[in-house]
């Protein structure tokens, strides 16, 4: 029923929309007939009006929501991110408001008057080379700036750095840590069976003291390594006070590194939220439940992280093992086609 | 049905003496007038139509997934009487929020902004502009609108399957579109969607190939490629980046309905669902990806350059004075013509690929900035000192570049990979490309409509109603994309059903509500345009023979629309388009280009 009063008060609004502006448009033409008579004086100052007022509110907003955007970075690399988007927030800023407010006061400006003739302008090869070149330069320097800052964040992961992998499936996120011989086990896809969902090839030495973990343990100050990957579908390694992504592809193994700056408990004092906590999240459209991929990540001092990391349990001794010795999972005894790669094919030829 | 007078090679070239009127004997019947019509402003307006029904379809389905963005806790049992497949308990179903969000995007981005916005306007003002009797194949023309229809009819099917439509997001990248166990839309939804586009494609490239020989071959006596508008530039320039990008978009959905269909492994391998390998190997996502964007990038040029062109003339017309810098206008656009092919792996920074490739991409794509801001100096300058009619073109026409301003300059922003690792696919990319491309093409669209309806139906729109719409549409784009940069810089992703689930996500609940309501309201607003537009076209003033005092020769057509578009010989061109206020102390403030010049003007005219 409310349904339809709605319906019923909209088209009447319509209605009275269109008959006004019948009426206006009509007493508009009975003034001029098709005479170019009118001044748009009123139209110009509409358009400008609202023009401008459009600029002051993209202003304002980006002071008021100012509080709510991201915290102070918790990476290293996310600094250096935030360093160029200053730069480039600056520029890009001065451009916005200047042409912009040249662009609705001549509107306001030179509006039609019956008594007035337009200046007959039609090119200017000094203003135009100098409108071609400063934006170049300027361009120039922020191709520069982000390719440094870019090459750097790809730069080779230090040797010091903590292991772990992230492997992305509908819809959650499997994290396994490389344990104290700062090694991942080989995995394949083909070894994959209900037991061992990542295929991890158990006869590969380096798997025997990996350790799956619900959440993200990372030591602050310390560089990680991160090996990407996906069993299904795209996904993508998000981390948002990080500002870091990498996508997680099927088949093309990803990676990235990064060290942690803000311990978690340290951004709770500046987010001023106890409750606050880091998370990973996904941020590849990867089917229905997309946007419910969610990880916890924690950032804590490196003797915390000592503790939480002997605390953990190897899969393979846990898991693997006590179901190999009571027969209920089958080992693959030959590590097939993975470590072959098409080079060693070749060699072996 | 007629058809010689267009394809007479003597009446085309404009020698011919024979009136385009006697040749009129076949009677035409209602069937090949308005519906298998080979003429060029019937299938422009056909374009427009078909159009116009897929961007409320488009729209539409934005109001219904941004309800379910705003209020994600509530139910909505009206909207489950409407729409019963899509809705559980009065709440929208994650599959079909997923639908909704791909067909939106495929809808506006290749039915309403590309074939609609191209296939209306270099139907309608290719031949008047360059004083031609029609395309160069009215046939081709027809064909191109009939596949256009037939991809539309695919894709609508598509939404009524049981499994839903496809729902891989507009980019459909696979694994997820190659796999129909990862998601239902990814069944038949997904091979519809595929089929739709290859015989869209066909359209396109049809259409295309006939604009590009049109221009090349039937500009009449005087019309040199330096005195085309800046309209016929842009649709020309449009065409050719269709023509070469949009051949790989049909051999990358085709490998991904191999892959879909034959189980090749193109896109696909090492790929565990539920526990077990499947049979795929030596494939790449990634090889996908490449293959997409090397249209997706040019096909936002595709989009864009028809409304810079259609821009560049309503400003020069409406403000009386003539675009500043011509010559630099063509040359921003082929410039932009030509970098938008190096630019596509932009959309892939975070895909892992060789961070040395991404930073050759950095380089052209902030290089494609440079020709982007002399256009919009260009604009400015044109409009500084001029006499500007502030009209419903005008006003649409400063709409866009003030849009175009605000996008663009974002895109600096993205376009630089170091930025993009923190904001790829966060709502300041949606901020970003509906603001720059979305909404600007809108419009260019508008302004185009709003300025050529006398052309199109003989009649005026309703200016009062033009002015209302604008304020709707302009303010409420703002009030939309413009907060979305915020979420964007908070880290919020795009392509998300609801933001509850994450704590640092949730924050902006009301600011959401806000968005839909506004999204509401713009999209009512757009109802009336359509009502203006509908009642202008019985029922608007009758337009004069040139409403706006203007120089091409569109104007110089018998306003009510001729088979054949002159009586007689196709007037001869003189002058560049934009001899507007050229003489300041005569009274009239524009020469048309087919009137000669006169004897003092032979002394010192400079062609521009």
């Amino acid at each position: 029923m409310s349904i339809l009063l709605g319906l019923l008060t909209l088209v009447l609004l319509y209605i009275v929309i269109v008959q006004i502006s019948k009426a206006s448009d009509l007493i508009k033409t009975l003034r001029s007939g098709d005479k170019q008579e009118e001044s748009f004086g009123n139209s110009a100052v509409f358009l400008s009006v609202i023009g401008f007022a459009i600029l002051v509110y993209s202003i304002v907003t980006c002071f008021t929501y100012a509080h709510t955007l991201l915290p102070p970075s918790a990476s290293e690399q996310g600094e250096w991110i935030q360093w160029l988007i200053d730069i480039t927030l600056v520029l890009t800023a001065i451009v916005f408001v200047i042409t912009q407010a040249l662009l609705f006061w001549f509107v306001y400006k030179y509006h039609y008057r019956k008594d007035r003739k337009a200046y007959f302008f039609a090119d200017n090869n000094k203003l135009e080379a100098a409108w071609t070149v400063v934006p170049a330069i300027v361009l120039t320097f922020l191709i520069g700036f982000g390719l440094q800052k870019w090459f750097k964040i790809y730069s080779p992961t230090p040797k010091d750095a903590v292991l772990i992998e992230a492997t992305g499936k509908q819809f959650l996120w499997t994290i396994r840590y490389a344990g104290l011989d700062h090694a991942l086990g080989n995995r394949d896809f083909t070894l994959v069976n209900g037991d061992n969902e990542l295929g991890i090839n158990w006869n590969d030495p380096a798997s025997r003291d990996d350790f799956m973990a619900d959440e993200i343990v990372l030591p602050v100050n310390k560089p990680v390594s991160v090996n990407i990957g996906a069993l299904d579908v795209l996904h993508d390694f998000y981390l948002p006070e990080f500002r870091l992504m990498m996508d997680a592809v099927p088949g093309i193994p990803t990676h990235i590194w990064f060290r942690p700056i803000i311990t978690t408990e340290q951004m709770r004092k500046i987010t001023k939220n106890p409750k606050f906590d880091y998370v990973l999240a996904c941020n590849k459209l990867c089917g229905s439940g997309h946007y419910n991929m969610q990880k916890k990540v924690r950032i804590v001092t490196q003797e915390e992280f000592n503790t939480w990391e002997k605390s953990q349990k190897s899969y393979y001794e846990t898991v693997v093992k006590p179901a190999m010795d009571n027969g209920t999972y089958k080992q693959v005894e030959v590590a097939p086609l993975q470590s072959t790669t098409v080079a060693e094919m070749a060699k072996k030829k | 049905m007629e058809t010689t007078s267009v394809i007479d090679p003597i009446a085309q070239s404009g020698h011919g003496t024979e009136h385009a009127e006697h040749q009129h004997h076949h009677t035409e019947t209602f069937i090949s007038k308005y519906i298998f019509s080979l003429d060029h402003k019937t299938i422009g307006k056909q374009f427009l139509f078909l159009g116009m029904f897929w961007a409320v379809i488009g729209g539409l389905m934005s109001v219904i997934f941004r309800i379910q963005l705003g209020w994600p806790d509530e139910t909505f049992p009206f909207m489950e009487r409407l729409f019963a497949a899509w809705f559980t308990d009065g709440k929208l179903n994650p599959e079909a929020y997923y639908s909704l969000v791909t067909m939106h995007g495929t809808i506006m981005v290749f039915f309403v902004l590309t074939a609609s916005l191209s296939g209306t306007f270099a139907n309608v003002l290719i031949p008047l502009q360059i004083g031609a009797r029609d395309m160069a194949s009215p046939l081709m023309n027809a064909i191109s609108f009939w596949l256009f229809f037939t991809a539309g009819v695919v894709m609508f099917s598509s939404i009524f399957l049981p499994t839903g439509a496809a729902s891989a997001g507009w980019t459909i990248y696979p694994p997820l579109s190659a796999l129909p166990q990862t998601s239902p839309g990814s069944g038949t939804g997904m091979t519809m969607w595929l089929i739709a586009m290859v015989i869209f494609i066909g359209s396109t490239l049809v259409g295309g190939l006939n604009y590009v020989s049109t221009v090349l071959n039937l500009r009449t006596r005087g019309m040199t490629m330096f005195r085309l508008p800046l309209t016929v530039w842009a649709l020309f320039f449009t065409a050719i980046i269709g023509i070469l990008s949009f051949p790989v978009l049909v051999s990358c959905c085709v490998l991904l309905l191999f892959d879909r269909g034959l189980g090749t492994s193109f896109y696909l391998s090492n790929i565990v669902i539920g526990g077990k390998a499947l049979p795929y190997a030596g494939g790449s996502p990634i090889l996908f990806q490449h293959l997409f964007w090397f249209l997706g990038h040019p096909e936002v040029y595709i989009v864009i350059l028809p409304a810079m062109g259609m821009v560049s003339e309503v400003l020069a017309v409406q403000s009386r004075k003539p675009i500043f810098g011509y010559k630099a206008m063509i040359f921003s656009i082929l410039g932009i013509t030509i970098l938008g092919f190096f630019v596509w792996a932009h959309h892939m920074y975070v895909t892992g690929m060789n961070p040395f490739i991404g930073s050759i991409f950095v380089l052209f794509t902030l290089l494609i900035a440079v020709p982007s801001a002399v256009k919009v100096f260009n604009w400015i300058t044109t409009l500084w000192r001029g006499n500007i009619r502030v009209n419903p073109p005008t006003m649409f026409a400063v709409g866009f570049v003030s849009m175009f301003i605000s996008g663009g300059l974002t895109g600096i922003w993205l376009g630089n990979a170091t930025i993009d690792i923190q904001l790829h696919d966060t709502y300041f990319v949606v901020a970003h490309f509906h603001i720059v491309m979305g909404i600007a093409a809108f419009f260019g669209m508008y302004a185009g409509i709003y300025h050529w309806f006398p052309r199109m139906f003989g009649r005026m729109m309703n200016d009062t109603m033009g002015y209302i719409h604008f304020a709707i549409t302009f303010i409420g784009a703002y009030l939309i994309f413009w907060p979305m940069h915020f979420l964007g810089l908070a880290g919020v992703p795009r392509r998300y059903y609801t933001f509850n689930e994450f704590a640092a996500f949730s924050q902006y609940a009301n600011l959401n509500k806000v968005i839909s309501i506004t999204a509401i309201v713009v999209f009512l607003g757009q109802i009336l345009f359509l009502i203006n537009f509908i009642w202008s076209i019985f029922k608007g003033r009758k337009s004069p023979q040139n409403p706006w005092q203007a120089n091409t020769l569109e104007w110089t057509s018998p306003i009510e629309g001729i088979h054949g578009n002159w009586h007689g010989e196709i007037p001869e061109v003189y002058r560049w388009p934009y001899d507007y206020s050229r003489d300041p102390n005569s009274d009239v403030d524009f020469i048309p280009q087919n009137v000669p010049l006169s004897e003092a003007e032979k002394k010192d005219y400079v062609h521009h």
